[in-house]
């Protein structure tokens, strides 16, 4: 187990390496010169060489890619090129916004997907079970980004306009109110809440269609299989059956979906934190591509590569938990 | 195998075969379906953000409104269809060309170049595709040939992977053996025994792929990274909605709602195919 964990560590540390490296090839040989953004306009080749070279960007393509990656790993991530303030700080500041953001759906996403998954499958081909399957496909096939915009319309827009009692009407823009600081530790509470509200909706919606949709599949092939109808045949109570023997044996390739499916949720939240302004890493990568402050850009990517990482490796190891076979078979 | 008019007997594929040939008739037919160009526009300030079902001043009616420049939404959706879907169609011939160049090398190979091909394949499958795409976009000048092969260049992991598992498992049959015994060359051998015979997978996963990149199209385009305007694509129709949202509510949800419909439509697609295909998920209670 730990031997399979070490190497798995060992490929996730190459992957990273290969992303950030990828990325900035990519960033250099992106036409343009970044060294233009920070001379007035009309200045000649003289103000040019020399905004260069205070960039560095003077040196080599070897040189500057190891200087980046030699800072990167000692946690020197340099200086942002239009905040002007160390990317590292920027990041930590971003950081505990999306991983937030991305916790609590991933917690809604699994938690409603299996619930409704689940119970589709236990009632498949009744009128709920198509209902949910009609609807699940919808909601899986709707742009993150187009819902927000659709639960702020309805939400913060229609329901100020039509005076909705105050639980259907939610903040559309940030974390917080304007006067979060005047407010009671519990009232500020209450509005951190608030301001999650349409967020969390707009991913968990998807996540828990998407899974829903995979749980439902996975529950019906196993409850045809043999060993099933056999602890059935044994007279084993329905409901203690569902759950030993059909959902823990179902819910194993979850685990896997679980650790796949990260790349999308980080996919999701830099188009959700774009529409509520939310200040996390997506919009913080979001502004940093528009401004070509490549610095941020490499940080932002090395950081949602680690984090897609470290995220497959956990499933990696809760299904090794989940299912004994695999660890045993493949460290034999 | 069953042939693919199988799929006539699956609902949930007609459905899908019904929107998805729909949007692409629409697409192909734009220019005699739009009332009017897709980028005309009028007297602004007396045609700009009319309802569904006005009539401007000139005489004209807008089936779905105007948007804020006073142009026709139904052209701009009738001519969006046309973006989108070449997008999606066309990325994802970009993609499967190189996943099954990658898998299939990966599979018919093996040994180290296996190895290096598929742990690629892995680190590429690591990154957020977003990601990726924003860098590249932000990179170069957006352009609708950019998009495809942004997009194209971003999918073909998962097909690659499909490929690899397909050709392993086909590589030991004994037709296949029976045709190199016969002297079939490397190129004909793949090309004309083991391909042929992966295409049914490959047919659902390319479904699914057309269906997500019209929706990273879309997103990119949102971003304003994607297709440049003037160009009705169906993204930067919701994002110019979204800067009208209260007076204007439907002119982000028209297109949204077609992003979806061509979704779901190839999903559908992809799923009847699955089922009618994979001979193991043919359960005698769902059929």
């Amino acid at each position: 187990m730990f031997r399979r964990i070490a190497r798995r560590l060992t490929a996730g540390v190459g992957i990273v390496l290969f992303v950030v490296t990828v990325t900035f090839i990519l960033i250099n040989l992106a036409p343009g010169d970044p060294a233009r953004l920070w001379v007035a306009p009309g200045a000649g080749e003289a103000e040019l060489e020399m905004a260069r070279r205070s960039l560095g960007l003077d040196r080599s393509l070897v040189i500057r890619y190891l200087s980046w990656l030699g800072g990167f790993t000692t946690g020197n991530w340099g200086v942002s090129l239009t905040q002007q303030r160390p990317v590292a700080s920027i990041i930590a500041a971003a950081l505990p916004h999306t991983l937030l953001l991305s916790a609590a759906s991933l917690l809604v996403t699994y938690v409603g997907g299996i619930l409704i998954g689940t119970y589709q499958a236990i009632r498949s081909r009744t009128a709920v079970d198509t209902g949910l399957t009609v609807s699940t496909l919808v909601v899986y096939g709707m742009p993150a980004y187009w819902l927000a915009i659709m639960l702020v319309l309805v939400f913060a827009y229609v329901s100020a306009r039509h005076g909705w009692p105050m639980w259907l009407r939610f903040p559309a823009l940030g974390v917080a109110s304007l006067d979060a600081d005047f407010l009671s530790p519990a009232e500020r509470f209450v509005d951190r809440l608030r301001h999650l509200v349409l967020p969390l909706l707009t991913l968990g919606f998807i996540g828990v269609a998407g899974t829903a949709r995979f749980v439902r599949g996975a529950v019906l092939d196993t409850r045809f299989k043999p060993f099933v109808q056999n602890a059935r045949a044994k007279g084993i109570p329905p409901v203690a059956v569902e759950l030993r023997h059909v959902l823990r044996n179902a819910l194993l390739p979850v685990i896997t979906l679980l650790g796949l499916s990260l790349p999308a949720l980080f996919s999701g939240t830099v188009f959700v934190e774009v529409i509520f302004a939310w200040p996390g890493m997506g919009r913080v990568m979001v502004d940093a591509v528009g401004g070509r402050d490549y610095p941020i850009v490499m940080a932002t990517t090395a950081i949602f590569a680690s984090l897609v990482v470290i995220g497959n490796l956990l499933a990696d190891i809760m299904y090794g938990i989940a299912d004994p076979r695999i660890s045993e078979t493949r460290s034999a | 195998m069953r042939s693919l008019w199988d799929l006539l007997n699956d609902r949930r594929a007609v459905v899908g075969i019904l929107i998805v040939a729909v949007l692409c008739i629409v697409g192909l037919a734009a220019p005699f379906i739009a009332p009017a160009s897709p980028i005309a526009q009028n007297d602004v300030l007396r045609t700009r953000l009319l309802p569904p079902f006005a009539t401007d001043p000139g005489g004209m009616f807008h089936l779905l409104g105007t948007d804020r420049f006073g142009r026709d939404l139904l052209s701009r959706i009738v001519y969006g269809a046309r973006i989108s879907l070449a997008v999606g169609l066309l990325a994802v011939a970009v993609s499967v060309t190189l996943g099954t160049a990658i898998g299939g090398i990966a599979a018919y190979v093996g040994g180290a170049v296996e190895r290096a091909l598929m742990a690629l394949t892995d680190a590429a499958l690591a990154l957020p595709r977003l990601v990726l795409l924003l860098a590249l976009v932000s990179i170069w000048e957006s352009s609708f040939l950019l998009v495809v092969l942004v997009l194209g260049l971003t999918g073909w992991m998962g097909i690659a992977r499909l490929v690899r598992a397909e050709v392993l498992g086909l590589k030991e049959r004994a037709f296949i053996s029976a045709a190199r015994a016969a002297g079939v060359g490397h190129w004909r051998l793949f090309l004309r025994h083991l391909l042929p015979n992966s295409l049914t997978p490959l047919f659902v996963a390319a479904a699914l792929g057309v269906g997500n990149a019209i929706m990273l199209e879309a997103g990119l385009s949102f971003l304003g990274l994607g297709i440049p305007p003037p160009a009705p694509s169906w993204g930067n129709m919701i994002a110019g909605g979204r800067e009208a949202l209260v007076n204007a509510p439907w002119l982000a949800t028209i297109p949204g709602v077609m992003v979806v419909l061509a979704v779901v439509g190839c999903n559908l697609l992809a799923d009847g195919a699955r089922d009618v295909f994979d001979p193991a998920t043919h359960h005698p209670h769902m059929r």
